[in-house]
């Protein structure tokens, strides 16, 4: 067997325990939804597996409670908005940045990723002034602006990166060929910086959908999201209800996904001549 | 899509996030606020203290007055509240903080001056003033139910002698097994002077000198190395339950709501217990003071706080209401012997010394982190 | 347009929202870490009075008529408290003499007798008036821009003469914490470079569907609340959790030996590195995602060992989605608190917990915002100085 075969082997195996180490959680999270106690704890009627022991108690206090889908609405809407204006003004910027006719671009960039950095609660408190001061806590709008701002500097960074490694002389003999910037961009800088974009977007999205502080200080009881709903009663008791909808979330995820693949599968059968020329198999 | 012949599965990822979104909107309804009629808003910490404070008081309230009230979730912490001052824009009127914040927040300026002198008389005609148990702890704000830090312990892991006093929880010889104690230095110092001997009485006296507060830090050095830390309320009777700790200080109404709810083995120590009130305060400048006022005086009438005590664990704030505690509400468990209030136990407790805190409480907080890390 | 103008002006929307929505925001939080006019706004008279007076020996006659009052004001308008809460960071013991003094003042209507100055019913009130300590802790704390905030956030402190001098060993605390904030975040980047970098290259040059699943395996904690996975940590993790129960059943280790994997560091570590492995795999994997096989086989074809190829052709290529990623994890680890908090143990405890601390109970938001300032800046610094080192651009071209 040659060294490559032996390199390959050895990565496949580390990479499965990287892979198990990833979804440990959830083959915790998805049992204990069931748990018909309000402990997070495998409990020996769970182990035994009598019927007793489990239960769909957490799912019927989430499907019965107006705040869990109240929450499920905000955070997708939210979620969505701020993805959409960050991913769009943050992809513009990150090609401004990556041109290296950009004035002051170190100065911009840092300016840019400084939502990153600084700590959200003392952002979030600052936010509270200046957006009561222009009527917008409270309001969707002045959330999904506050977010929008958290999840800008992920589209940032990873555009920055997959413009690293794109030729410029493209973009030029795009233009030499008779394209306008937009075709231009569109036709040929788009599609190749575009896992970038979709990583950062989706970095974004994550952000947003997880993000509590700003939450608290910016929302209002008609602004409650999931992770507001999920941090509410802490000091008391983590309810076991935070399984089931997480669980809920990843179930919608997987069937998602397995629509999308299977779409895309059709797509690819009905262009199969089309898609022949793909460099990379 | 030219872009997803390249990309492929981070389309697909996002493509996800989008018709995902698009699912969870529409399986939700979005609830609009109603926005009709005068109002008053409130908070609640959520859990198990939050549905008694809202069946026991804010849905009864709005029923007599035909006031709405907006309740808006709270973790606790006076950042919110005194961004809402500073910003002259206040959306919350009553609020249920902790001693300390309330303190803390009444030299702020964050809450309105209130007193108990106003506060209505019981239905026996006691004035107030004398029908609540204890003194107002700051002129900003009233206090309301009793809640206690007290040891509990996990009685499967004690199937000989059980622990008794606080002593006990420092003493590993006897009673070997990790403790949970929560990371803050508020009651863990005056658990480990407890625990080193001096008595309830003089327990401030001694912790404000310096020998006696090197006191305290060393009780609580001799038994670091087996402290497992928690930072939420929720976390030590989950610990207790999982044998994650022997012993553990954890408010007493989450280990009642173990004990009676979910059987679990749970004991409380009562010796040593540290009491403490919930304090009801109005936030300074709100543009609601009138229905503030009469929601504040609703929320320590002798029913509401009878009616809190019926659902879970904390003592009322008013003498008049313990004859109006019987049995708890969703089990017909006898109540009074599980509040800290109650004579057996309150002869065994210490009532946290509001002022000695908040005079302290940033340098302990920094001093208390050194030791930690070191 | 030149090139110069056009990208400015595709930055520009991006940096005028930027600005709008966040810095603006930000700076009057920011401002606060040396600007605090509270005190010269309630105690003008005083501070005006004490302008040109030293700190040695009495304070000058008019001191102590203005002192009574400002603070009889103070009472009146309820501000004493704000007053008493900052003059008392400066000394401790003048959280209650401003109070007490006020009140008294305030409620007894006092004024000096026949033959009596202020000076005599000031320290009949308080004999804490009588030393000049008080008279310099509201001086000092009275002033509308201080560096007291930074001195504090770096564990030093301004003696009564004014020089600066470090606390004592026992007393410091935000340097200590700042040190092990930047020593976690560290190895949280370098975990997540290490497990990232080769399920990031397996995926990037897996078969389409075989990639689809993998990279659905990687994005599964994006939809799971930080709470939950959190808390599954804990489940997993414990003294008596799934993970030595399961050491124990296999022999693998004594029941009386369990290993202790929560509530310390390597809690910590783990669930951070599982929160923000994702970030790291993504970012690698958008950048290798354009990075040719071919090179590799030429390469291979040219006879180079594979460590060797990969060490010449493919790390360098991958350079930027490793720079972008670790920028990314580095950044988020310092920022993360609470799962660290929850956690961590005695080592959950970070420099964010501090800022929250300050922010949410000791109202003390100049101290928050100079600790939020510092970490601004030092990561601002590591900015530049690995965007100096790449020369600003990461790989090779």
């Amino acid at each position: 067997m040659s060294a490559v075969g032996r390199g390959t082997r050895v990565q496949a195996g580390f990479c499965t325990l990287v892979f198990v180490f990833l979804i440990a959680p959830i083959l915790v999270i998805v049992p204990l939804s069931f748990n018909a106690e309000p402990y997070f704890t495998f409990t020996e009627g769970m182990l035994r597996l009598d019927p007793e022991a489990w239960s769909l108690r957490w799912y019927r206090e989430v499907a019965g409670s107006e705040d869990w889908k109240r929450g499920l609405a905000n955070s997708a809407l939210v979620g969505i908005c701020a993805t959409a204006i960050a991913t769009v003004l943050g992809t513009l910027a990150a090609i401004g940045l990556s041109n290296p006719a950009m004035p002051a671009r170190r100065f911009v960039t840092g300016l840019l990723i400084s939502p990153m950095v600084t700590p959200v609660i003392i952002t979030a408190a600052g936010m509270y002034f200046f957006y009561t001061a222009a009527g917008l806590s409270r309001t969707h709008l002045g959330l999904i602006l506050a977010h929008a701002v958290l999840g800008m500097p992920f589209v940032i960074i990873t555009v920055t990166a997959a413009l690293t490694g794109y030729d410029r002389n493209l973009t030029r003999a795009a233009s030499g060929l008779g394209a306008g910037p937009v075709h231009g961009f569109l036709r040929v800088q788009l599609p190749l910086i575009a896992p970038g974009v979709m990583s950062g977007a989706l970095f974004a999205f994550a952000t947003s959908f997880d993000e509590v502080v700003v939450v608290l200080f910016m929302g209002g009881p008609a602004q409650k999201t999931v992770p507001r709903e999920m941090w509410s009663g802490i000091r008391e008791q983590i309810s076991p209800a935070i399984l089931a909808v997480a669980t809920f979330l990843i179930l919608l995820a997987g069937l998602l996904l397995l629509t999308v693949a299977w779409l895309r599968r059709r797509s690819v059968q009905a262009s199969r001549g089309w898609r022949g020329g793909e460099s990379r198999g | 899509m030219p872009g997803s012949r390249m990309t492929g599965p981070i389309a697909s990822a996002l493509l996800v996030v989008a018709s995902f979104a698009a699912v969870v909107a529409l399986l939700a309804r979005c609830a609009g606020l109603n926005d009709r009629g005068p109002w008053v808003a409130t908070i609640t910490y959520g859990g198990a203290y939050g549905r008694a404070v809202e069946e026991a008081v804010l849905v009864p309230f709005a029923g007599q007055t035909g006031l709405r009230v907006e309740v808006d979730g709270f973790g606790g912490g006076l950042a919110q509240i005194r961004a809402q001052v500073d910003a002259g824009r206040v959306f919350w009127d009553v609020v249920d903080v902790e001693t300390a914040e309330a303190v803390r927040g009444c030299e702020e300026g964050l809450f309105e001056w209130v007193a108990i002198a106003d506060m209505l008389p019981a239905p026996d005609g006691t004035s107030a003033a004398d029908d609540f148990k204890v003194e107002q702890q700051t002129q900003c704000a009233i206090p309301g139910v009793s809640f206690s830090t007290a040891v509990a312990y996990n009685e499967d892991l004690f199937p000989g002698e059980k622990p008794g006093t606080i002593h006990d929880f420092f003493d590993l010889e006897k009673f070997p097994g990790r403790r949970g104690m929560r990371r803050a230095p508020e009651a863990n110092l005056e658990f480990a002077i407890m625990g080193d001997g001096v008595s309830r009485a003089e327990v401030y006296n001694v912790l404000g000198t310096e020998e006696g507060l090197q006191r305290a830090f060393d009780k609580l050095s001799s038994i670091k190395d087996h402290i497992v830390w928690w930072e939420a309320g929720a976390q030590p009777p989950q610990m207790l339950a999982d044998r994650e700790v022997a012993m553990s200080t954890a408010y007493n109404g989450r280990i009642f709501n173990a004990q009676v709810l979910e059987n679990q083995p749970f004991s409380i120590v009562w010796d040593g217990q540290i009491v403490d009130q919930a304090q009801m305060a109005i936030v300074a400048g709100t543009p609601r003071l009138d229905a503030a006022r009469r929601l504040l005086r609703f929320f320590t009438s002798t029913e509401a706080q009878a009616g809190i005590a019926g659902r879970i664990a904390y003592g009322p704030a008013r003498l008049s209401s313990d004859a109006l505690v019987s049995t708890h509400l969703a089990t017909g468990v006898e109540m009074a012997p599980h509040l800290p209030t109650y004579p057996a136990n309150l002869e065994k407790a210490l009532q946290t010394d509001a002022r000695w805190w908040s005079a302290r409480r940033d340098d302990l907080h920094e001093r208390f982190s050194t030791w930690l890390i070191r | 347009m030149t090139a110069r103008w056009r990208a400015a002006a595709l930055v520009l929307p991006l940096l005028i929202y930027t600005v709008v929505t966040f810095l603006v925001p930000l700076t009057t939080m920011l401002v606060r870490s040396f600007y605090d006019p509270v005190v010269a706004e309630v105690l003008p008279g005083v501070l005006a009075a004490l302008d040109d007076w030293n700190g040695s020996g009495d304070p000058p006659e008019p001191a102590w008529e203005a002192a009574a009052t400002d603070l009889r004001a103070a009472a009146e308008a309820g501000t004493v408290g704000r007053v008493a809460s900052r003059v008392g960071r400066v000394d401790p013991d003048l959280r209650t003499v401003l109070p007490g003094t006020a009140f008294a003042l305030a409620e007894g209507g006092l004024r000096p007798a026949r033959g009596q100055t202020w000076h005599d019913v000031m320290v009949s009130v308080d004999s804490a008036w009588a030393s000049p300590d008080t008279w310099r802790g509201i001086k000092e704390g009275g002033r509308r821009f201080t560096s007291r905030h930074y001195l504090n956030a770096v564990d030093l402190t301004r003696g009564p003469d004014g020089s600066v001098a470090a606390r004592p060993e026992d007393r410091r605390i935000y340097l200590p914490l700042f040190w092990r904030t930047l020593q976690v975040s560290l190895a949280v980047t370098l975990l997540c470079l290490v497990l990232g970098y080769p399920v990031a290259h397996l995926i990037a040059h897996a078969s389409p569907r075989k990639r689809g699943i993998l990279l659905a395996l990687v994005l599964v904690p994006f939809w799971t609340s930080l709470l939950a996975r959190t808390t599954s940590w804990i489940v997993l993790l414990q003294n008596q959790g799934v993970i030595n129960d399961l050491l124990v059943a296999t022999g693998l280790v004594a029941d009386d030996g369990r290993l202790a994997l929560v509530y310390n560091m390597a809690g910590t570590l783990i669930a951070m590195a599982h929160v923000l492995l994702p970030f790291m795999v993504l970012s690698l994997y958008s950048v290798m995602n354009s990075i040719s096989p071919q090179y590799m086989r030429a390469a291979a074809s040219l006879g180079a060992r594979p460590w060797h190829a990969f060490r010449k052709v493919y790390w360098p290529q991958s350079l930027p989605g490793v720079g972008a990623g670790c920028l990314m994890v580095f950044i988020l680890a310092i920022g993360y608190y609470i799962t660290p908090a929850l956690v961590g143990g005695s080592s959950g405890q970070l420099i964010s917990n501090m800022v929250a601390y300050h922010m949410q109970q000791s109202l003390n938001w100049g101290l928050a915002a100079a600790l939020g300032v510092l970490m601004l800046g030092g990561v601002m610094l590591l900015y530049v100085l690995y965007d100096r080192l790449t020369g600003g651009r990461v790989g090779i071209r």
